[in-house]
This record gives C-alpha cells, structure tokens and sequence, in this order.
C-alpha cells in the first residue's frame, strides 16, 4: 500500500502489571490496517483480545490495561500520544463507538430527541436551531419508522433493535470517518440481526468510513466485512479477504472455528474444538494453539511461529497453513434415535391445549366488562405431544414463548388453561411444590446461563449433592461416588469437585449443570437457551455431549434456541412458535424445507450464514410486537403473504402436510 | 457427608483467599492496621495509661503539651492523653454489641420482606420509608430521654435504629438472588422453602450484609459519639472522645491540644472502618464504585 492506511495498528501489545508485579500481556504485537471505505471484521472466542484490540483503535484502554510497545494511528494522528482532551475532540466525533448493549449506553431518563441533540451539540458543528431537523434525518437514516414520533419517546419504550438503531445514529451524529462496533447485533433476534447488518452494510458503503467490527459471529461478520481478522490468545493468527477465511481458512483455528458452527445446510453435528485457549499471563513456548491443533508435531510445541505472508495474500501464523485440508471434518450424524422405523409409540410428555398467561386478574376490569376476558394469553393452543427418546426442538424469537412453555412444564408458571400429561396418562400437577417427589424427578431442566443457574457460592461437590440427596438420599461415600462419575460423564475429572462456578471456563460451568441435571436420572431434560452464552466452540462440544447422554440414557429432550441452525443440529421434531402460538411442528427435515409458514419463511430467511455467497433474504419487517393479536392468525401483522380479512380475524387452521408436519396458516397447502 | 465436607473446605479456603486479598490491598491494608490497634489499645489501655484518667490535678490546668503529660490537660487539669487512650473503650463497646444486633434483626426482617414479596412487601417498605424520614437523633433522643443513658438502653437503641436501613439492603439483595436462576433450580428441582433459603439465598445475601455492617459500624459510632457530644451518652467522669471534644470545645480558642486528641482517635477509627468496608466489598466482588464505563 502507498498510502498511509486510515487506522493504522503497529506491533501493538497491552498488558497489565499483576499483583505479584509480573506484566500480563493481554495483546501480543497485533497489527491491523483498515482503508476508508473498508471493513474489518475482529473474531475469535471470548478471552481473544478482540475487544480489547477494538479499543485500543480509540486510544481507550480498560482501567489497568496500558500500551506496553507498538502505535495506534488514526488519519495520521498517534492516538497513543494524545491527551485527554484531545482525545475526547477524536472518540465520538470523527471516530464512534457501537457498543453490544445499547439498551444500557443509552441514558433511561433521557428521550431519544434530547440524547440525539446532545450528541449533535458536542460533535456537529450544527447551530442550535439546526438540532431537531437534524435528528429526524438521522433517525430516519437507520430507518427508524415515524421519526417525528419517536424523539418524545424513552429508551425503555424501544425495542432491543430500535435501541441498537438509535445508538447507530447517535455514532452517526458526529459525522463519523470511521466506526469501531463491539457486537453490535449480539443478543437480537435474528431477523432484527439480518435487518440492522444490512443497515450497517450500507451506512459503511454510502459514506465510505471505515469500519472495524468486533464479533464471535462469523455469519455477522461475513456479511458486513471484506477483510477478516482472527485472534487468539492475544495474537492475530489469521489475516485475510472474508472469502478466503471463511471459505478456505489456512490456520488449524479458523478451520475448527467454521467446522464447529451448525450450519442450516448440514444433517451433521458440528464439530467441537477441545481445549481451552491459555489464559493471559500462562507461559506460551511454541504456538499458543499448539495443544488444541489437530496438525501440531514437535516444532510447533517448541517454536512459535511467525506471522508470515502468502502466496495468495494472507497473512498467517502457523508452520502447517499448506495442510488444513487435511483437517477433520465434522462426519458424526447425530443419534436419531427415533427413526420413523423403530418407533416407540410411548409419549413421553403431551401438551393438551395449554394456554398460560402472565396477567393478572384485575378484579376492576372483570366487573367493569365482564365480556372482555382480558388480554390475549401470553401462550394459547398448544397441543404438542412428544415421544419418548425424542428431542424436541421449539425455536421463534424473543417473546415467542418457549421458555414459558417450558417454565410450565417444570412448574415454575401454572398453566391458566390446558393439561401438561406425563406418559400420556398422568396430568402433572401445575405447581411444582405439588408434585410428587417422582415426577420431580423425571423432569430436569438446564438453564441458559450457567453463571447464573449455579450457585456461585457453592462448589461443585455441593451442586451435585443436591439432587443426589434429594432424589436418592445419598451420603458419604456413596454421595461422593455418584457425584464422581456424574462429573466423569460430562468429562471433567474428581478434581473439579473442589471448585468453585467462579473457578471455571463457561463450558465447564455448563457441563457441571448438565451434570446436575441428569444426576436426576430424568426421563425429561428441559433445555432451555443451554448453548447461547457460549462460545461456538464450546457449543458443539455441549451439544455433543447432549447428544451421547442421550443415546446413552434414552431421555427425551425439549431444546428451546433462537438458533435454528443449533435446533436443527440436535432435534428430531422442530416446532415453530410466533407469540406463543404454534405455526408449524414437523420433522426437522421437513420444516426445514418448503413448503414452509411464512413464518418460518422469514426465520431461515434471516439466518446468517458464515458465507460470503449466501445471502440473507428479508422478508417482512423487523417490527417487534409486544403482544399477540386478540384474534386470527398470530403472525396478521407482520406476514407478507397474508390473504385477506381472514386472517385477522380467524385462527389458522391446521394443515396437515405429510405425515407429523402441520401448518397452521390460512394459506391452502398446495400454495404454501 | 462427601458434599458438606467439601463445601467446608471450599468456603473455609474462601475466608482464607478473602483476609488474603483485603490485606494485598492498600486500602484493606490501613483500614485494618487502624481497627486492629484501636480495638488493641481499647483492651489494654487501662493497664498502660501514664495517668488516671480521673486524676484532678489544678495546677496543671489547660496546660500545654510537655513531655510528662504528652497532649495537655483539660479544664480541670486531667491528663488528656490518658483520656485520649481510654475515651474508645465505651464506644467500641457499645457499637461493638449493637452493629452485629443491628445486622441480625434487620437482615432477618429484610430477607422476610424480600420473600414475601407483593404488596405487603410494599406496604411494609413504605413504613420503612416513612420511619427513615424521621431525623435519627430525634428518635434516639426520645427512647434515652424515656429509659435513661446507661449501656444497656444505648445499646438496644443503636441496634434498633440502625438496624432499619439494612432492612432496605437485606431485602434488595434477596430480591436480586431470588430472581437468579439458581433458585429457580432448586425450586424446579423441589427443594423445599427453608432449604432454598438456607443454601441458596442466605450464602449470597451475607456477603452484602457483612460489608453494609461494616458500614453501619462507622455510622454507629459516630452516632454514639454525638450522643455523648450531647451529653446522653457516656457519664463523666468516663473518659469518651465525644464528651471529651463536647468539653474542650469552649476552651479550643486558647487550648486547642484538649480536641485534637479526641478527635484524631475518632477520625482514625471511623477511616479505617470504612477503608475497610471498601476493600472488604472489593475482595467479596460486590463492589459499588464500579470501573469508569467507556
């Protein structure tokens, strides 16, 4: 390159001094060019240093972090030399900051009018008078409907993608030259994530900033990015256009990374990459990923290779990069263990017309119209039987209702309507102090967030005893002997016995609650999110281990994901929820392939590939409704197929389309 | 038991990492220096004082430092460094009783409210509210008027009043762990109430609860020491650094050695109380002040 890059990053390291007074390199001589015009994308697992590098580009470094060697240039200027003050003239204003949660960065008592025009009076050289005109168009440049209305309005009043739009044109107020974006979409649905990358996509292009994009996403980042980026342990191991990474990356971790992403194309499970990557500060001789690299031999346990350029124009870190095709790839199918021909027949748990609902009655609107019987049920009509050793898999988005679905099946909400059937004979009972001790047994659940589902005040010996002593009363030896093997079978030793939820990695922290879960020895695992607070890596490996525990014990499983690559990944059965309402259940091949519920429609049409060929393909609007229709159809507002008065005004019927695949829609079955 | 023996070791091994990680920090370091000579001197004071702390000597009468009596005499000619050395006995006494009962029965009440829950919960916080409105010395004043001053009516007082605010702080911090999906675990698990409360809620709320008596400690004593400012805490002729600054104040104009020592002693107490508290919520991860955000 001729010219100066626009954001220049050179042999940068971080670090920190620890207690003991030892340097902890947090970054470790990264170096990274972005051209106006161009964008970035920063991946790697959580611990990588990509956040850490990403503000750094700013100048902004976390409280006990400073630059140990290196430079950091923007448009010329060395970011590391500057001051406060001109620092702060710099951050906001030519070069802004998208944050992960923008729920959070924006002010909660503010409206959105007054932050948009404070951010306009620090960063624009707008007059006074100028602000509000100013602020609809910016608010209408992300495509943010009825702008005039939505000034008056409070963060809380926005949904979770309204918020993150709001917070793109607060970065946009100071007329930017270049965005740094933090995970922007993580934690969105994936219609919203499909709908706001493409808004990021275009503002990148039309006013030709730079753009550095920090994700564990690489579906996210192959839509948005031309260059890739990969860090691990501190290092940048993987440079390159988004094409060559994502289609034939040339470092051992970039080739796990893609193989352990579920793809909606694929019947296989993914495949997990073992091992964790070093802490900072843990003492490195040869390549730091040389332990979990399936192609290391002496050298690279020895040696630590460096960062070299190739024939085809990147740049990588590894002594093997000419023998990635010899990498395996992912091949095991997962245990289906409920073909069509060895059916059990047994149900395991049936769903009767259940309906359940968070309001209140309110005595005052009972007697002041009786007839009205209140708002629509948060989930209605849900008829869903499940068959012994079968995976359920429900998916829909935020809202949609399956976490409460399965809250009632554990207990913990009491259906206002309907039956929950174990066996297809006993109607369990709704509150969960009620229930016999047996049937309490048989249903387990495991949550989404390990950090908060186990007690972080309890070690692991004492997670595991507690169903141990409730369900089957053991003590002493025979206590710490079933607690042993539980661990055994999720693969961690005796020794992890001893520690704390703290004291260990998130995947870890999961199999432990997995571990507790099935110590139950229950016929019926709820797994509600289980995979969403890991990262990719670590995912395959806990769906994995679902998968042979299954197999083993023959349990059945209701997997609720917004992910419907990771649903497909494991489920036999997959049934689509909008609004708490059914749209569509059927075998996981079938509902995965047309025809389809518009609905569905919309939700494969917005999954992100890790593809730069493939396309997301949006439908309907991201509009988040906060509460479903009081009649007809649950999906009236926001479907693109939609046929007429019919259906807003009668529920869909179900069509029966091969054998077990339903959709409910008005549409006949030979149109959809 | 394998499972309780385990977790002995694990959180005695935590007692152990958390002395060791308040002590690594400068602030933990000082604050408990400070406490640790104060409650030391407040032992042994009486058997190394160079003085009685009653001695009446005329003569020497608002008299300057010197190297026998090392910061003066008061008005009525009493050695004040002896005074000095003694005057925490009372308070350390008192608020050393009253903190942990404040503690105990406003936690107590606290996490019953935050279980409870709806709207007695509300009801029952607004009476909190109304009550903390009131000026404490108003109310405090009114019982001691009431019952009288001696130790066994300041130190139900103390612990009464100042067990109030913690109400507000226990019932929070079980309002936030009961919404954690741990509890929701072990409910969907059935467990029953008292065992939720007991394993699940009480380890996670008693951190917070160490931390807000710490803080209640300073508060206390700075409470007991105004009260004896006031002349409704200790008796003369008990030595007590409120009744001692309450004293020397008329004379600080031209005998000011008569406050400093009083009032050094009480600063440097009620720092390292609080120095304390901040590393002690630093080290259990329940730090308030947190990090500057981006």
């Amino acid at each position: 390159m001729t010219t100066q890059p626009f954001i220049s990053v050179n042999g940068l390291s971080v670090g920190y001094t620890s207690r003991t007074g030892k340097i902890i390199r947090v970054l470790r001589n990264v170096s990274l060019e972005i051209n106006r015009g161009e964008s970035v994308g920063l991946v790697g697992e959580s611990g990588s240093g990509k956040s850490t590098l990403a503000l750094a580009a700013m100048g902004y470094f976390k409280r006990g972090l400073r630059p140990l060697s290196g430079d950091v240039h923007f448009d010329s200027v060395d970011m590391l030399a500057l001051d406060r003050d001109e620092l702060q003239a710099i951050r906001g204003g030519r070069l802004a900051l998208i944050p992960q949660n923008s729920g959070q960065s924006l002010t909660p008592t503010m409206r959105i009018g007054q932050q948009l025009t404070e951010a306009l009076r620090l960063h624009s050289n707008l007059d006074a008078g100028q602000f509000s005109d100013r602020v609809v168009e910016l608010l209408t440049q992300v495509r943010l409907p009825d702008p005039a209305k939505l000034v008056s309005r409070y963060p809380h009043e926005l949904s979770g993608g309204q918020q993150q739009r709001v917070a793109i044109a607060m970065a946009l107020a100071g007329e930017p030259d270049a965005l740094l974006l933090d995970e922007p979409t993580t934690g969105l649905d994936v219609t919203t994530q499909a709908h706001i990358l493409e808004l990021l996509r275009d503002l990148a292009r039309d006013r030709n900033m730079a753009m550095l994009y920090v994700s564990h996403d690489l579906g996210a980042i192959s839509r948005v990015c031309d260059q890739v980026v990969v860090m691990y342990a501190g290092e940048a191991v993987l440079t390159g256009t988004t094409r060559q990474v994502l289609l034939a990356p040339r470092h051992p971790y970039a080739h796990g990374l893609l193989t352990s992403i579920p793809r909606l194309d694929q019947t296989r499970m993914p495949m997990a990459l073992d091992g964790r990557p070093p802490m900072p500060g843990e003492a490195i001789t040869g390549c730091a990923f040389a332990d979990r690299c399936a192609l290391a031999d002496n050298k690279c346990l020895t040696e630590a290779p460096e960062m070299v350029g190739l024939s085809s124009g990147e740049l990588v870190r590894c002594f093997k990069s000419d023998m990635i095709d010899r990498m395996p790839v992912p091949s095991r199918q997962p245990s289906r263990l409920n073909r069509p021909d060895d059916k059990t027949g047994d149900t395991a748990l049936d769903l009767r017309d259940v309906a359940i609902s968070y309001a209140r009655d309110n005595w005052l609107r009972t007697v002041l119209s009786p007839a009205d019987g209140g708002p629509p049920a948060t989930v209605d009509n849900i008829g869903i039987s499940i068959e012994k050793g079968e995976t359920l898999g429900l998916v829909g988005e935020s809202g949609s209702g399956k976490s409460t679905i399965l809250k009632a099946i554990a207990g913990l909400i009491s259906p206002k309507r309907g039956h929950i059937m174990l066996h297809g004979q006993t109607a369990l009972t709704p509150r969960v102090e009620d229930r016999p001790a047996v049937n309490l047994r048989q249903i387990q659940m495991i949550f989404q967030n390990p950090d908060d589902s186990l007690n972080p005040r309890h070690a692991v010996a004492q997670i595991l005893a507690q169903p141990l002593q409730l369900y089957f009363g053991l003590s002493g030896d025979a206590l710490h002997e079933a607690s042993v093997s539980m661990l055994e079978r999720v693969r961690l030793g005796a020794h992890y016995l001893d520690r704390l939820p703290s004291q260990l990695s998130g995947g870890e922290k999961q199999r432990v609650a997995i571990a507790r879960a099935f110590a139950a020895e229950p016929e019926i695992v709820l797994c509600d999110e289980v995979t969403s607070a890991l990262d990719v890596s670590v995912q395959a490996a806990v769906l994995d281990l679902l998968d042979e525990l299954k197999t083993q014990q023959g349990t059945t499983y209701i997997f609720v994901s917004h992910d419907l690559a990771v649903v497909k990944a494991i489920s036999d059965r997959v049934a689509v929820l909008y609004q708490g309402r059914l749209c569509e259940i059927g075998s996981a091949e079938a509902v995965y392939t047309a025809p389809f519920h518009p609905y569905t429609d919309v939700l494969l049409g917005a999954v992100l590939e890790p593809d730069p060929d493939v396309a997301p393909k949006l439908i309907a609007d991201d509009v988040v409704e906060l509460s479903p229709p009081a009649r007809g159809c649950p999906f009236q507002r926001r479907c693109s197929r939609k046929l007429g008065t019919i259906c807003d005004s009668e529920m869909p019927p179900a069509r029966q389309l091969r054998a077990g695949h339903v959709i409910n829609c008005h549409i006949p079955a030979d149109e959809l | 038991m394998a499972g309780t023996l385990h977790g002995s070791k694990a959180s005695g091994s935590r007692a152990i990492g958390i002395l060791k990680d308040l002590v690594s920090r400068p602030s933990g370091m000082i604050g408990l220096s400070l406490v640790v000579c104060h409650v030391i001197l407040a032992i042994i004071s009486p058997f190394i004082v160079p003085f009685d702390y009653k001695l009446q000597n005329s003569a020497l009468m608002l008299s300057q430092p010197s190297s026998i009596h090392w910061l003066g005499a008061d008005h009525l000619g009493r050695d004040v460094f002896s005074r000095t050395l003694m005057g925490g006995r009372e308070a350390l006494l008192v608020t050393g009783v009253a903190t942990p009962l404040a503690v105990i029965w406003g936690g107590f009440i606290g996490i019953l409210f935050g279980l409870v829950g709806g709207r007695l919960d509300e009801v029952l916080m607004r009476v909190v509210d109304a009550f903390l409105s009131l000026p404490w010395i108003l109310k405090m004043l009114v019982l001691i008027v009431t019952f009288g001053t001696g130790i066994e009516v300041l130190i139900p007082t103390l612990a009464f009043f100042y067990g109030i605010p913690v109400i507000r702080i226990a019932r929070a911090a079980t309002h936030d762990v009961i919404a954690r999906d741990f509890v929701w675990a072990a409910k969907a698990r059935g467990h029953g109430r008292i065992s939720i409360i007991w394993r699940e809620l009480l380890p996670n709320v008693l951190d917070t609860l160490m931390v807000e008596g710490a803080m209640r400690w300073s508060w206390m004593l700075l409470a007991f020491s105004s009260l004896s400012f006031l002349g409704f805490g200790v008796s003369p002729p008990t030595p007590d650094w409120g009744l001692m600054i309450s004293d020397a104040r008329g004379f600080m104009s031209f005998a000011p050695w008569g406050v400093i020592g009083p009032v050094i002693a009480l600063s440097s107490l009620i720092i390292g109380i609080n120095l304390t508290a901040d590393a002690l919520a630093k080290a259990l991860g329940i730090d308030r002040a947190q990090k500057a955000p981006m």
